[in-house]
């Protein structure tokens, strides 16, 4: 799911509306511009790419308790670079880090910003490590991955084990946003299995379930008359995965795209318009107004399901607050997954 | 109708110039003196929520290095990583500008009051050369730097705010002066001497630290403009009443030609309220310049006193311009509500009666002298209360029950003297003089104030003067004060100068709390400058060996007092562990308590902590050739005994400054006081007067007669002036101080100040009586005569 198109840092109060959300339509300038045909070289793309302007790491999970319940967590790190030549290390560099854990009445989150070059924040591929503060993303190997957040009211320390492979994204992980052409590096591997606990304020909760990561990075991802997007990573209980996302742009068109991932990590590209997303409700979330029941159609797969929110208030009130929380499917495909929405004001 | 009535009324003060004048002036100078002082108070607390908001000083927790220096950057990191949200603050001083270099990203405060709205901005804030945010006294100050500069009005006085990067640069150091504690932490944080060993951590105070401790200086500022504005209002009240009495003639004819009495009474408000406006807006234009005047005094003094800075250049706010117009209103509502009521409920075709008027303003006597010693006998029972408030209920007490016995204690004096008068004429002016007591009673009340007030408080800031340089001449008894930059430095020097001086002294002190206090825990080496240098306020048994033995410590008499410590009982000194107290010492002009204990239970109790700051006794001048030839210390690291006193004493100099300049000018307006009661009376004693020129005494001598009148009731007035004074100076130093600075001074007498003072009176006296005084003596024969011809 998500090409989680955050922010350059801080920029919202001026751009927003006016060149896309969180300024992700402003022009890249002097930034590297992503290209058709690029060869992705791992385990280096793992780690930071400096020449564009922004990019993230990015962790959704489904759990289930020991207790009974289900939770969804968030774990993401968003790089935002000042000026084209800055270093992966160096000063030029932003870094936001959003973690949550969502149960069915209760949301946290928190957010951690750092500057760059000082050691506070970063990513390292080999052996991977991504980190803010005392937050990490961290293990021997991307396949291999501990998992750990805390905020004021809690924590999680889960472990990630990779049980099938990286998932590119549209062309050969060359992802196109628009018509005009806009578009990112997009990679996931979505077949983590996860085991841990979280800290909640009535105590632990030993969990298990499966996680998502998202990698993507870009300079200007989103063309300046895209208000905002709706991104769905679901997986189904047959083994087959969905990513899919509708960017709404301000005239009330909408750019479309979607990968339908095999239980064996096959990737089936589906361009502009095979994916359709139609809001069925909306719940009031921090006094706006937020689609959080949708229907999804997608012919060709036969796919035709009710995305429902686990809870509905899972607003991350962040420096560019979105809206980002565990969903259920229902209809001719079951599963769960994650729904992520911006620019709703 | 109404033309033609307010035609007639303000006709009144075309042809009585001098009461229109009276009344302007009056409250003009009342409110300019309250507007004065409140503006300095806004400016000051203006500049204190500034500096809070700049630094976030208080609001936040804070970890410092435990040695006293700054913190590594490699702390700040570890500190960060292992889940502890800090921020760090660099902080220096560059051409007499204080640099603070903030973190936007991760500052609890953000950057106070500096906003960060636009993505451009956030990039040069952060990237390129930067911007340092300053008030453009600041900025011009800083000179010629690299980065941007942007005008920011809110920035604290003297103060830029800038990333931390561009702070690195400017000060030449990397490392913070401390770090921000963000008050919402994650769960799991590590204990800090786990992460970062050589670290401390300061909870934030309730409340801005400063604030508290500067409430007591605005407060007592707030006292003097409030009694100021009370002496003018007496000249107010005074000028009002005799106006509306003079005005009953026009007013009868008035109403017999058919104006509505209500109507008349709203004009008459009416034009009092304009009236009043005019006067509260030069008032506050005055109080302005007032202000401007005294606002750097009062910076310096805040500066020194508390630590508190506050911008030298005066601000123009709404708020107490507002303030001096609405109390201007009120002052004349206040004043001539009475006056009102009477004109309201006065029969059709009641005469004017100005004299009787002004004799009978000093009416019920009986009762004021009563009030006046209820509220002496308040005062006497406020003795037994604490605190802050209860001394200043005590003060007012004091001073308004004193002022309203005066006229009774006056009038007791004056029958003495008629008792014991020979001959007609003299028998004659004790009487007359008795009689006008009640007209001049107000001036005089006033007067006595004025005085008081220049008695109590000269006699606190000379005793303060007397005891402070006392304390500094003891304290300061080393020839040099050497500082080093770090520990590593520190030590060096320490082995460098022990061979070549007579002594060294390591100044070496941790931050802690005691009984909730903030305190500074000093570590002291066996020395006996120490025994012979400090004066001890309370000692028991040999205080200073105890101390240098580890067995007891000494306490700094603010935190004494503060903390409510008792002689013999166990006091914290960090480290978890308690000493008896064994003395206490006073330490003036300190905001922070002081525990002093023995060298090397220090060193146990606070192993971190490394002295930087040396005092040192031997040969000046062979030392310092040494310390900057040899050992290649910086020159700005060494300070000699000299400036260090001709620094701390100049402090003191500025610091009473204010309190000085608003002496001169309450004395001035109780003079005014008097030359308008004078001058009021004068126009209607011409009755009285012209029956004793008739038996025979010339004019001349009339003339002189009043001027040996004003300077007799001003020198009654200075005589009780005088106790009244001193009880207000020993308040002021046994109760005000203590309460609002933690010490309290020994009270000295100054007679020959009080002497001049009293001098200062009667010159005063004298100078108000002099032109009523001409003017009897040249009054025309004819006008004389006139009393006896003209039905009044």
């Amino acid at each position: 799911m998500s090409a989680r198109l955050v922010l350059p840092l801080l920029l919202l109060p001026a751009m927003a509306g006016a060149q896309g959300f969180a300024g992700l339509g402003t022009e890249a300038g002097a930034f590297r511009m992503p290209e058709r045909g690029y060869a992705f070289d791992f385990p280096a793309d793992h780690g930071p790419h400096p020449g564009f302007r922004i990019e993230w790491w990015y962790v959704t999970a489904n759990l289930d308790g020991a207790d009974g319940a289900t939770y969804g967590l968030q774990w993401t790190l968003f790089r935002s670079a000042l000026t084209p030549d800055a270093a992966a290390d160096g000063p030029g560099q932003l870094w936001m880090g959003h973690a949550a854990v969502t149960t069915e009445t209760a949301h946290h989150m928190t957010e951690r910003l750092s500057r760059g070059g000082i050691g506070t924040a970063g990513v390292v591929a080999e052996p991977f490590e991504a980190w803010i503060d005392e937050w990490r993303m961290a293990g021997p190997s991307f396949d291999d991955l501990t998992l750990t957040a805390a905020g004021p009211d809690f924590a999680y320390d889960v472990a990630l084990s990779a049980e099938g492979p990286l998932v590119l994204h549209g062309d050969a992980g060359f992802s196109v946003k628009s018509a005009a052409g806009q578009a990112s590096h997009y990679y996931s591997q979505p077949f983590y299995d996860v085991v841990g606990t979280l800290t909640l304020p009535d105590g632990e909760v030993a969990v298990t379930g499966q996680a998502w990561l998202d990698r993507e990075w870009s300079s200007q991802p989103l063309a300046a008359e895209q208000i905002g997007w709706d991104w769905f990573s679901l997986s189904f209980e047959d083994g087959d995965k969905l990513m899919g996302f509708r960017l709404r742009e301000a005239d009330g068109g909408a750019f479309t795209a979607a990968t339908w991932i095999g239980a064996d990590g096959s990737a089936e590209a589906l361009p502009d318009g095979r994916l359709a997303a139609e809001p069925l409700g909306v719940a009031e979330v921090a006094g706006r107004e937020v689609p959080v029941r949708w229907r999804l159609t997608l012919a060709e797969k036969g796919l035709d399901v009710t995305v429902a929110a686990l809870n509905e208030q899972a607003w991350m009130d962040s420096a560019f607050p979105y809206w980002e929380g565990p969903v259920t499917v229902t209809g001719s495909h079951a599963g769960r997954g994650y729904l992520e929405m911006t620019g709703y004001e | 109708m109404t033309r033609a009535g307010l035609a007639a009324l303000l006709s009144h003060w075309r042809r009585n110039p001098l009461q229109l004048f009276t009344l302007i002036a009056g409250l003009s100078l009342a409110t300019a003196l309250w507007s004065g002082v409140q503006a300095v108070n806004a400016e000051a607390r203006a500049s204190y929520d500034a500096a809070a908001a700049t630094l976030g000083e208080g609001q936040f927790a804070q970890v410092l290095s435990a040695d006293g220096g700054a913190v590594a950057m490699a702390d700040y990191v570890a500190l960060r990583r292992a889940g502890w949200l800090v921020s760090p603050v660099f902080e220096g001083r560059l051409e007499g500008v204080r640099v603070v270099g903030l973190d936007p990203l991760t500052a609890p405060g953000g950057l106070g009051p500096v906003e960060l709205s636009a993505g451009a901005e956030v990039g040069s804030f952060l990237g390129g050369a930067g911007q340092v945010f300053g008030t453009e006294e600041a900025l011009a100050a800083l000179g010629a730097v690299a980065p941007e500069k942007v005008v920011a009005p809110d920035v604290a006085p003297m103060t830029v705010l800038t990333d931390i990067s561009v702070a690195r640069d400017l000060l030449g150091t990397d490392a913070p002066a401390r770090l921000l504690v963000a008050p919402d932490q994650p769960l799991g944080r590590p204990p800090l001497e786990t992460v970062a060993p050589g670290l401390t951590l300061r909870a934030a105070q309730d409340g801005s630290d400063v604030s508290r401790l500067t409430d007591s200086f605005h407060l007592n500022l707030t006292a003097f403009g409030l009694l100021s504005f009370a002496v003018g209002l007496f000249i107010v009240h005074g000028a009002i009443g005799l106006a509306f009495e003079q005005r009953r003639l026009m007013v009868r004819t008035l109403r017999a030609l058919g104006m509505p009495l209500s109507r008349l009474v709203w004009l008459m408000a009416a034009e009092l309220a304009a009236l009043a406006l005019v006067a509260g807006g030069i008032g506050v234009a005055l109080g302005y310049l007032i202000a401007a005047a005294l606002l750097p005094d009062v910076a310096a003094t805040l500066r020194g006193l508390y630590g508190a800075s506050v911008g030298g250049a005066l601000e123009f706010r709404p708020v107490w311009w507002l303030s001096g117009q609405a109390i201007a209103l009120l002052g004349t509502g206040a004043a001539s509500a009475a006056a009102l009521y009477r004109i309201a409920r006065m029969p059709l075709l009641a005469a004017a009666r100005p004299r009787a008027w002004a004799m009978g303003a000093g009416g019920g006597r009986r009762l004021q002298a009563l009030a006046g010693a209820a509220l002496l006998a308040l005062a006497a029972a406020l003795l037994l209360a604490e605190g802050l408030v209860a001394a200043f209920a005590l003060l007012a007490a004091l001073l308004i029950g004193a002022a309203l016995l005066l006229p009774a204690l006056l009038d007791l004096v004056l029958r003495a003297g008629a008792q014991r008068a020979g001959g007609p004429v003299a028998g004659w002016f004790w009487a007359d003089t008795r009689q006008q007591l009640p007209g001049l009673s107000l001036a005089l009340m006033a007067l006595l104030l004025a005085m008081a007030a220049n008695v109590g408080v000269s006699t606190m800031v000379s005793s303060f003067r007397l005891t402070f340089t006392g304390f500094i001449e003891q304290r300061l008894s080393a020839d040099l004060y050497v500082s080093a930059t770090d520990a590593d430095e520190g030590a060096r020097l320490l082995a460098f100068l022990e061979p070549r001086a007579e002594a060294v002294l390591p100044v070496v002190w941790v931050d802690t709390e005691v009984a909730g206090l903030l305190a500074e825990v000093y570590g002291v080496r066996r020395d006996p400058s120490y025994p012979e240098n400090w004066r001890l306020l309370v000692a028991r048994g040999a205080p200073w060996a105890a101390v240098f033995a580890g067995e007891g410590t000494i306490v700094n008499e603010q935190l004494y007092r503060r903390a409510g410590l008792e002689l013999g009982a166990p006091v914290e000194v960090g480290g978890g562990a308690r000493l008896p107290l064994v003395g206490v010492v006073g330490d003036y002009g300190n905001p922070v308590g002081q525990v002093i204990v023995g060298e090397a239970l220090f060193a146990r109790l606070h192993p971190e902590a490394t002295a930087q700051r040396f005092a040192v006794r031997g040969d000046p001048a062979a030392l310092r050739a040494a310390l900057i030839e040899e050992f290649g210390l910086p020159p700005a690291q060494i300070e000699n005994q000299a400036a260090l006193k001709a620094f701390s004493l100049q402090i003191f100099e500025r610091t009473f400054t204010v309190t000085g300049a608003l002496n001169v000018l309450t004395l001035a307006v109780a003079g005014f006081a008097i030359l308008m009661s004078l001058l009021t009376l004068a126009g209607l004693r011409l009755p009285q007067l012209a029956p004793v020129w008739a038996l025979g005494l010339r004019r001349a001598a009339l003339g002189r007669l009043e001027l040996v009148r004003a300077v007799l009731l001003a020198a009654l007035t200075a005589l009780a002036a005088l106790p009244l004074g001193l009880a207000l100076a020993w308040v002021l130093l046994a109760k005000v101080n203590v309460a609002a600075f933690g010490w309290r001074l020994p009270m000295y007498l100054f007679p020959a100040d009080y002497a001049r003072l009293g001098l200062f009176a009667l010159v005063a006296a004298v100078l108000a009586a002099l032109w009523p005084a001409r003017r009897l003596a040249r009054t025309p024969p004819a006008e004389l005569l006139k009393v006896f011809a003209n039905e009044r």
